[in-house]
């Protein structure tokens, strides 16, 4: 391995303290026994034990997953379709208006979507509650899952399609067994790109979330209005661990699968 | 001429009024925005039929093998099959299936379920497909690659599977862009045979893209030489190669030496070619005939000319001239010859002993001849 110079090793201490400082210092204040969030008072657990004691974290979090999932899947599967309508449908009547108004979303400052989906919701009488969020967080997420498919459908060698079709299938089974497949890593990049931004939104579930119906991040928000807890540090120390978890579990899986595939290769080559 | 038309078979359903056509081509015009890719073609195949597409790269080749797959809609004109017009018809609702020109292999697929695609959308059972698949393995030699996704074997591995992925479902129309392009001249004749087999046992109609005029030659029960969207001539190999119907064709088709003139009829079927000053006249059969003295171009193939150090006795023509190049072609020489008017003509002969001194070398003076039906007479 290349040694690195002294230039290099500063920069990148330098930029890791600048990423990571922050959340070590919330970390560590998370384990704290004291009240206080800026006083060390000596180690301790029990901001752990009294969050998973308060119901209105636990359920704010119970949202959010919810929210997540649920909108993540709409948001991919509206979002793979439009891509393929913009990429495949060629030319028709309003078809650069369509596609613009699909990436509009993408631009759109947060607070006027939010209000404008409020109005929507007031408007035709529904509720505020989970529904609405996941409605909204479908809205704003499924153009990114769009933008990411599409970017993928366009490189699509459409002569496989064309070959599905001619050995029999109908176009629908055409899609499902042949262009699905491979297209499927932009798929799951879109669903998990929706899911972070929606575990993430603050502004568009302020607007459209119900008294019943708190999400994590305005949870934390308006707790922090009222001073950081250390309840609080200790949240997010967790969320921080299930996101670590989370990317290091995919990464290990991927490359685990690579490693299974060019076994596989060998094993091929060996047999032939 | 017509005699070797019709060698060994008497498989000729368009010389018979009463067959009908399996494929037809009615005044079709296919248009990419402004650009008229194909130029009201009208062509008939028949079931049975081994239909050789010929033409230089752009002609429209492939845009004929995907209009008939369902791919492209005709932008006037008909299509139809059976007699039933085509037009509303989905590609998977047509029993045709088709080789695509860039393999179109599924990526994520391996070979073996490659090749059992499209089988496994019928209503085939599942041993059934199995021994299918195995069957087209062995045809096309790949059963060791059974295994391999498509992008870890060859090119000409590639298109072996997609000729196996075309034939497995035995369909009634076979439609082959290129289907042997990137194989070795060997693993071709034997695939080539293999297609002949398939067709005489299975019945299925062919039309196959071939860049190979040997392999057009070969297995071809017609050939349709194209330019530039239209269908020059359709014909069978024999009278592709020997009446062509244009200097187009001519030229196309194997080697060939054109030499212009100005033609006059000295009889029915006879007419005598002037074409340089000082140079003999040529005499040269013209079937058809010529009805008043006109330019035409004089077609002779350069295997049909003899080529001797002495001047020859008696031949309907003889030229004079001297070697400038040999190009030696193993089983053949073809001998460049200049004449004294500046024309080059070229001239073959079979190489018979395996190593024969050559009688005749660069820079010798040489005798040309040919007999009057040697050659063709074009006024296209
Ligand atoms: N989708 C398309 N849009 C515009 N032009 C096209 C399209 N498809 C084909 N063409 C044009 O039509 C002409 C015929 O194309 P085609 O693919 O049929 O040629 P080909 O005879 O198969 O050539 P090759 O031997 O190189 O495969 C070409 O000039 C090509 O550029
Ligand atoms: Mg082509």
């Amino acid at each position: 391995m290349k040694r690195l110079s002294w230039f290099n090793a500063t920069s990148l201490t330098l930029g890791l303290a600048f990423l990571y400082l922050p959340m070590v210092i919330l970390v560590i204040y998370s384990f704290n026994a004291g009240k206080l969030v800026t006083v060390w008072a000596g180690f301790s657990t029990k901001w752990y034990g009294s969050l998973f004691q308060n119901e209105a974290f636990m359920n704010a979090a119970w949202v959010t997953l919810k929210v997540g999932f649920i909108s993540s899947c709409l948001a991919t599967i509206l979002g793979t379709m439009a891509a393929i309508v913009i990429v495949r449908a060629g030319r028709f009547p309003g078809r650069t208006l369509f596609s613009g108004m699909i990436y509009a979303p993408l631009v759109m400052p947060e607070v006027i979507t939010g209000l404008s989906l409020l109005l929507l919701f007031i408007a035709i009488g529904m509720d505020r509650g989970v529904l609405t969020i996941i409605l909204a967080h479908t809205t704003f997420s499924m153009c990114y899952v769009s933008v990411v498919v599409s970017s993928r459908l366009v490189a699509f060698d459409e002569s496989l399609e064309e070959a599905a079709l001619d050995l029999g299938c109908t176009p629908f089974d055409a899609f499902k067994s042949v262009t699905l497949p491979i297209i499927a890593p932009a798929v799951i990049s879109g669903w998990l790109l929706a899911f972070t931004l929606s575990l993430d939104d603050l502004v568009i579930a302020s607007f459209t979330s119900g008294p019943s119906s708190t999400t994590l991040p305005i949870k934390i928000f308006s707790a922090v209005r009222l001073g950081v807890s250390p309840e609080i540090n200790a949240l997010s120390t967790i969320m921080i661990g299930i996101v670590a978890f989370g990317v290091i579990t995919v990464s290990l899986t991927s490359k685990r699968a690579i490693t299974r595939a060019k076994r596989e290769e060998q094993k091929a080559f060996a047999d032939a | 001429m017509t005699e070797s038309a019709s060698t060994g078979t008497d498989f000729e359903p368009w010389n018979d009024p009463k067959a009908v056509p399996l494929i037809q081509f009615k005044n079709v015009t296919k248009r990419f925005g402004d650009f008229t890719a194909i130029d009201n073609l009208t062509l008939d195949i028949y079931a049975r039929e081994f239909y050789a597409l010929l033409g230089p790269s752009g002609c429209g080749k492939t845009t004929i093998m995907r209009m008939l797959a369902g791919f492209e809609t005709a932008t006037e004109g008909t299509i139809s099959l059976s007699g039933q017009d085509m037009a509303p018809v989905p590609p998977n609702k047509r029993a045709i299936n088709m080789m695509f020109q860039s393999y179109a292999l599924f990526p994520h697929l391996n070979v073996w379920d490659n090749i059992a695609f499209g089988l496994k959308r019928s209503s085939m059972a599942k041993d059934q497909i199995a021994a299918r698949v195995e069957e087209m393995l062995r045809l096309t030699q790949l059963e060791k690659f059974a295994r391999r996704k498509p992008h870890q074997i060859s090119g000409g591995q590639r298109q072996r599977v997609a000729l196996a992925r075309s034939l497995a479902k035995a369909p009634k129309l076979l439609l082959l862009d290129e289907p042997l392009g990137a194989l070795d001249k060997k693993l071709r004749q034997e695939t080539q045979f293999e297609l002949v087999d398939i067709q005489e046992k299975t019945g299925t109609t062919f039309v196959i893209v071939t860049h190979d005029q040997e392999e057009a030659m070969t297995v071809a029960s017609r050939v349709a030489v194209m330019d530039h969207g239209k269908v020059v001539q359709v014909d069978t190999p024999a009278n592709i190669y020997e009446a062509p119907n244009s200097v187009y064709v001519a030229d196309f088709i194997g080697d060939i030496n054109i030499i212009e003139g100005y033609a006059t009829p000295i009889s029915d079927t006879m007419v005598s070619v002037d074409f340089a000053e000082g140079q003999p006249k040529i005499h040269t059969s013209c079937p058809t005939g010529l009805t008043a003295p006109q330019r035409i171009s004089f077609a002779i193939r350069p295997e049909k000319l003899l080529i001797s150090t002495e001047k020859p006795t008696e031949s309907a023509n003889i030229l004079s001239g001297k070697v400038v190049d040999i190009a030696y072609l193993g089983n053949i020489s073809t001998y460049h010859v200049k004449l004294a008017s500046g024309q080059m003509i070229k001239a073959q002969s079979a190489n018979t002993r395996r190593i024969r001194r050559r009688a005749i070398t660069w820079e010798d003076d040489v005798w040309i001849s040919f007999t009057d039906t040697a050659g063709m007479v074009l006024t296209t």
